[in-house]
């Protein structure tokens, strides 16, 4: 961003919007709306809390083990179905169902099936990752170079080696896209899971703390919220800026 | 398989090719005789590439047989080497480890392919750019990479498609006079495709001019006189210049 010629370090944005919330808070104009300042103060007293701690390591958990389900399932199984046509007019469909179904509604029929634990939060956060990794990573396989392939066969690449050798490699400024948005997607996923399946984690705190209108508390863990998956989603980002370079120049 | 000679590397016996209801190579036969350079020439469209595919095992053939030193073809094999039109480098990996992929596949040590590799590296000219990305070369310094890869795996056979029709015209004719060495030196036999008619000549030992639609062998030609001057002279040959002109004679009516 540029402000009277000189160039302002990133998100500085964020300190503008910050200064007319804290406005907006100290002026008073609704309750449900109190100054940044005292969100922040709130912060600072609840967040060694046991609560919080507890929250955080719930809410972690959950959402790690999510993810790491939604990361090794789906990228393989995009990989497959981008190879094997077979495959992909078998399985693309119901991806693409869940990939536009409000899986939200879906919750209470995974509850019946897998409990009211753990378990059923673990699988509605993978239920929300998974498919744009899946489809990111087709996506990936279906422009790779033919004549990539072509090489590796002509040298003799086994199955295996082709797929861990080139077509993993190939795909992955688009794997890594897509696990990107997929974070993004599993931290609503486990919220919302937490909120509807058993009050736990944050969905815990957030319920506690908007029923008895402590409307401070609640903006706090949504800022520590928002923090925590801005931060994973730049972290990816980083990480996908280091392969970008050979997604440009693939098709030479 | 009884008439297989020694004389012929490869052999190709009676290849059809259909892509649905499109016939690309209709009943074609061609021999490569050894330690030699056999281009397939041709208007595009003509199945020089689909062929070369065929005898690299890449493509299965609708009808017909292909042998490499008498054993029949059914998938690729460590007999054949492959460069590419466009490099197929890798471009997550360096010099070092593409040049190397070839044995990587095949199973040998780290420790021995790279020093293989090294070997090749040098030998066209790439010393220093061993831990380079194929993005940070140029074009032809990136066909070098693809020519130490083939060359690296040390096959008897070199299929060569198009290989420096995506670098510019100068490195081209070095390309072109470096192959000539390469085929001198190297006891290996070499099929190359290519759409130029100067470099065919230039190159080759043996031409086969293959006509579209359904692809045939419709000419083989065999340049005599000037396979042993030294490179700059060949340009300037009248056998040169003579066949390159009856090539584009027999060709232009292909050409709209």
């Amino acid at each position: 961003m540029y402000l009277f010629g000189y160039k302002l370090p990133g998100m500085s944005s964020l300190i503008l919007w910050g200064l007319l919330w804290e406005f907006l808070g100290q002026i008073e104009v609704s309750f449900f709306l109190p100054p940044l300042s005292a969100i922040f103060n709130t912060l600072l007293e609840i967040y060694n809390s046991k609560a919080f701690v507890r929250a955080l390591y719930e809410t972690g958990y959950s959402f790690l083990a999510g993810i790491f389900f939604a990361v090794f399932i789906g990228i393989p199984t995009g990989i497959l179905m981008g190879k094997n046509r077979f495959l992909d007019e078998l399985l693309l469909p119901w991806v693409n169902v869940f990939m536009s179904a409000p899986l939200t509604a879906l919750v209470p029929v995974l509850m019946v099936l897998f409990g009211f634990g753990l378990k059923s939060i673990i699988i509605t956060t993978t239920l929300f990752a998974i498919w744009i990794i899946i489809l990111n990573s087709r996506a990936g396989v279906m422009q790779i170079n033919r004549s990539l392939v072509d090489m590796a066969n002509s040298f003799g690449a086994s199955p295996i080696d082709a797929f861990i050798k080139i077509y993993f490699w190939a795909a992955l400024p688009e794997i890594l896209g897509g696990v990107r948005i997929g974070f993004i997607r599993a931290v609503k996923g486990v919220i919302i899971a937490q909120l509807l399946i058993s009050i736990v984690g944050f969905g815990a705190l957030f319920e506690l703390y908007s029923s008895r209108f402590l409307m401070t508390h609640f903006w706090a863990v949504i800022l520590v919220l928002f923090a925590l998956a801005f931060t994973l989603s730049e972290l990816l980002g980083m990480l996908a800026r280091r392969v970008d370079y050979y997604a440009s120049k693939r098709s030479q | 398989m009884s008439d297989q000679t020694t004389d012929n590397a490869v052999s190709v016996k009676n290849i059809y090719k259909n892509y649905g209801e499109i016939e690309a190579l209709r009943d074609l036969s061609l021999d490569f005789p050894n330690g030699q350079l056999t281009s397939l020439l041709g208007p595009s469209g003509c199945g020089k590439t689909t062929l070369l595919k065929i005898i690299a095992g890449l493509l299965p053939a609708t009808q017909g047989e292909v042998f490499v030193n008498g054993s029949l073809v059914t998938k690729p094999g460590p007999d054949r080497a492959f460069v590419f039109q466009d490099f197929a480098l890798m471009p997550w990996a360096s010099v070092l480890r593409n040049v190397a992929f070839g044995l990587e596949l095949r199973g040998v040590n780290k420790n021995e392919r790279e020093d293989i590799a090294a070997k090749y590296i040098k030998d066209v000219g790439l010393v220093g750019f061993e831990n380079s990305f194929p993005h940070e070369l140029s074009g032809g310094m990136r066909q070098r990479v693809g020519l130490a890869r083939a060359l690296s795996v040390d096959s008897p056979v070199l299929l060569m498609d198009e290989p420096f029709s995506a670098v510019d015209e100068q490195t081209r004719r070095k390309f072109q006079e470096d192959l000539l060495n390469l085929v001198k030196n190297e006891n290996k036999t070499f099929i190359f495709v290519t759409h130029s008619i100067e470099e065919a000549v230039y190159v080759s030992d043996q031409i086969a001019i293959l006509l579209p639609r359904p692809s045939r062998v419709s000419e083989i030609i065999k340049p005599k006189g000037f396979r042993n001057k030294d490179v700059d002279s060949i340009r300037k040959d009248r056998e040169y210049l003579d066949t390159v002109e009856s090539i584009w004679k027999s060709l232009r009516t292909y050409v709209e």
